[in-house]
């Protein structure tokens, strides 16, 4: 067994979860803004903010989606033995992990139901940069209105048509992670 | 019936005697064996509970008995073993013991282990279990029907 591929955990589980899980609430509330998350030291390919939301978010009830390269068996044994989340299909995931093209198409992930609107999949976006400048939202948690560098529009146009059903998206680069709701309008 | 062989066999024995050692023995033992070669935590020691399923005789539909308390953690040694450890009860330095057993047994000493831990923790746990079981026979009653002589 590999040890390199288990190490990287959180020091202390209590507290880097609860800092982790403040990040992602902040930037879920307010679109448009970029957090700094630390606390995992997840194998490549994923990032420290992708690691770290993965440990915060993921258990044994949240089937996982991992995307074209980040599919690899380092990123499962450590998945497995940090969150013991079942890996599943698209269909069935409630967390997706990839590069926004390895993610394609969205239309495979589950929008939730009108009676469930919670029972849809949250997309956890590895990006190649992120920074708060592009395209133009504007929604609950926005005062005016922010960017947010997306790697495109139209798909997060007709996500928000599906409203209140519809995909999350967290997108992480390195350390530094943003998000967009389905509730978010992009303009 | 499986006709497969379980590969983990050997592994499985030797973690659920670990598991069902008494407190501080494990330790006790390998202390007295050798002195606790370096480690790094992959996970330290934590208490949670799990839930124990069981099948009625052993063969009906899994059922929920209840919450156990367990203590767990695994570490790995310098030179890459991987050690796992799963105790009923708070006890972490138990845990510890455990999952440093664990470890040793995959690597170059754990012919030494073996001999110095898993061997004296066998005997004795098959020494309190044929106590119990011949404490338990000394009471066991006959019964048998007499003759009434009707004839």
């Amino acid at each position: 067994m590999q040890a390199t591929a288990l190490a990287g955990g959180f020091d202390t589980p209590a507290i880097g979860s609860a800092h982790a899980f403040r990040c992602v609430m902040e930037a879920m509330a307010r679109p448009g803004t970029v957090q700094d998350i630390q606390g995992a030291a997840p194998p490549a390919p994923l990032s420290v903010a992708a690691g770290t939301v993965l440990l915060t978010l993921c258990d044994t009830d949240t089937p996982v989606y991992l995307a074209g390269k980040a599919d690899t068996d380092d990123v499962r044994t450590w998945l497995a033995f940090h969150t013991g989340a079942p890996l599943t299909g698209p269909s069935h995931a409630m967390f997706a992990f990839g590069d926004w093209d390895a993610l394609m198409p969205l239309d495979s992930y589950p929008v939730g139901t009108p009676e469930y609107p919670d029972r849809s999949t949250t997309l956890i976006v590895e990006c190649a940069e992120l920074e708060a400048a592009g395209a133009k939202l504007r929604g609950p948690g926005i005062e005016s209105e922010a960017a947010l560098s997306l790697p495109e529009t139209r798909a997060f146009q007709s996500n928000r048509a599906l409203f209140p059903l519809g995909l999350d998206f967290i997108f992480t680069c390195d350390s530094r992670l943003a998000a967009l709701p389905r509730s978010t309008e992009v303009l | 019936m499986k006709d497969t062989f379980d590969e983990n066999a050997e592994r499985k024995a030797w973690m659920g005697l670990l598991a069902k050692a008494p407190e501080g023995r494990v330790a006790a033992l390998l202390d007295a064996a050798m002195t606790r070669p370096e480690f790094t935590w992959l996970r330290a020691p934590e208490i949670g509970s799990t839930m124990v399923r069981g099948r009625a005789g052993g063969t009906g539909a899994p059922f929920n008995i209840g919450e156990v308390t367990v203590t767990r953690c695994a570490l790995t040694l310098a030179t890459g073993e991987v050690g796992h450890a799963y105790i009923q009860g708070r006890r972490k330095s138990d845990a510890e013991a455990a999952a440093l057993v664990d470890a040793l047994m995959q690597g170059a000493r754990a012919g030494a282990i073996r001999k110095a831990v898993l061997v004296p923790l066998e005997a004795e746990q098959s020494a309190a279990k044929a106590a119990r079981a011949e404490k338990a026979a000394a009471t066991k009653v006959e019964f048998f029907t007499m003759a009434r002589g009707e004839d």
